[in-house]
């Protein structure tokens, strides 16, 4: 087991909620290192404050290292720097839009109240068009908004921006 | 809560912050003692959120329509996770042994920090949607303050705490503007909520003797300047939403230091009967 190795294995750790993205394309991955023993620290960091999927995403992570050869596999939780949407890299987002899901705009650093701003509008991830409407701003996981397209008629799950 | 596994070095004990200021600070007379301010300070963020969120999973399969019900437990959720960085940070600073756990199940009335305004009845949906505007516009400042804390760990839950409660203020803020400027119905209620919960918007923005123990350590916070920005934010909305803002008469205090309204003994008696009746259980 070396880094390159890990980073590798990690790439098919899917995450829990959204699987057609790997935990490392989903940018929590944020360091590996490996020991000449092979033992393995991973340390990640959460989406969200309350996310419940990081006892899952930890468990999966240690469970693949381990059936790599890791030695020992320890995940340490670090909150800064906080995660962003920015970090999904262009062929994840593709991966989340063939998937169904409304890939995540450019993170927004606005101002404080909404009132005064246009939200950018969300293309269909079924059919492209971008007369949607925004149905609920919180959807399945703390990750997601929903989204009704005025074309094609499909709802569909937008990858919230943050 | 969860331990997520953090140890002492993760959450940023930022090394010579033991001061003379961390020597504890006497409450008010005939009040309870405090601890060392820094875990005070972090007490108080703690449970306004972990409070606060309890309030708001009240909601959950409760909510008047099924978007709503997803968006308060979703705000639930960031501000439980808050609560429990936060406590984690507390115990940690502590150096007692004590987990976010068991700061939050097995801690008494008494021992609770959490403004007033958090622990008030969920009401209605509209009591629920004004305060928590008025909540959510104190902490995305609060947390735009914090961001620069000399603190590691304090300053790394705020740069990423800010990301979620924007969100929220979004949310609440544009809820208030739609009851508000609704119907009759809905404008006479979301006002009476804003007259009724006024009274306990005071205690955010006030400055004691922890407050100023931590700002020698490095968190001051400009409770003054943190006022102005929320009187301008909440004018704003309040405003849009053709609702009157209540004068600043007396307002409700004592949550800080551990004197409670009634209700968070009732909360509390929910919240910590599981944890109590099996400690240490684990699923």
């Amino acid at each position: 087991m070396n880094t390159a190795r890990a980073w590798e294995v990690l790439g098919t750790v899917p995450d829990p909620e959204v699987p057609v993205i790997s935990v490392v394309e989903l940018g929590i991955v944020r360091e590996v290192m490996v020991d000449a023993e092979g033992a393995v620290e991973v340390v990640i960091t959460p989406t969200y404050s309350g996310c419940p999927a990081m006892f899952e995403i930890e468990k999966d992570v240690r469970h693949a290292l381990e059936a790599a050869g890791a030695s020992t596999v320890t995940v340490r939780t670090v909150l800064s720097p906080a995660w962003t949407t920015d970090w999904i890299p262009a062929s994840a987002r593709e991966k989340l839009r063939a998937y169904g899901i409304a890939p995540p705009g450019p993170a927004d650093r606005g101002g404080l109240v909404s009132l005064v701003r246009a939200r950018p509008p969300v293309a269909c991830p079924w059919c492209g068009s971008t007369q949607t409407t925004l149905q609920s701003e919180f959807g399945s996981t703390a990750c997601k908004a929903i989204h009704v397209c005025g074309s094609c008629r499909q709802p569909f799950d937008e990858f919230k921006a943050i | 809560m969860g331990a997520q596994g953090h140890d002492a070095e993760d959450v940023g004990i930022a090394a010579g912050a033991a001061q003379a200021g961390d020597r504890p600070v006497a409450g008010p007379s005939r009040g309870p003692r405090l601890g060392p301010p820094l875990v005070e300070y972090l007490l108080r963020l703690g449970d306004d959120r972990l409070i606060l969120g309890h309030r708001l999973s009240e909601w959950c399969g409760h909510g008047p329509i099924l978007e709503e019900d997803i968006a308060l437990a979703n705000f639930a959720l960031d501000l439980i996770g808050q609560a429990a960085s936060l406590l984690r940070l507390a115990g940690a600073v502590e150096g007692a042994g004590r987990d976010e756990d068991a700061l939050a199940y097995f801690r008494d009335g008494v021992q609770f920090r959490n403004s007033l305004l958090v622990e008030q009845p969920r009401g209605d949906f509209g009591d629920t949607i004004v305060r928590q505007f008025l909540f959510d516009a104190y902490s995305v400042l609060l947390w735009e303050a914090l961001l620069g804390a000399p603190h590691e760990g304090l300053a790394a839950i705020a740069a990423k705490a800010i990301k979620e409660d924007r969100y929220h203020l979004r949310h609440s803020s544009e809820w208030v503007v739609r009851l508000g400027d609704g119907t009759a119905e809905s404008q006479a209620r979301v006002q009476g909520s804003l007259d009724r919960l006024w009274r306990y918007t005071g205690e955010l923005f006030e400055a004691d003797a922890i407050d100023q123990a931590v700002a020698a350590q490095g968190i001051a916070v400009d409770h003054r300047a943190l006022k102005a920005r929320w009187d301008q934010l909440v004018d704003e909305v309040l405003a849009r939403a053709t609702l009157v803002r209540p004068a600043d008469g007396p307002m409700q205090r004592g949550g800080r230091t551990g004197r409670h309204t009634e209700h968070l003994g009732h909360l509390l008696a929910t919240m910590q009967s599981v944890a109590r009746a099996h400690p240490g259980a684990r699923w």
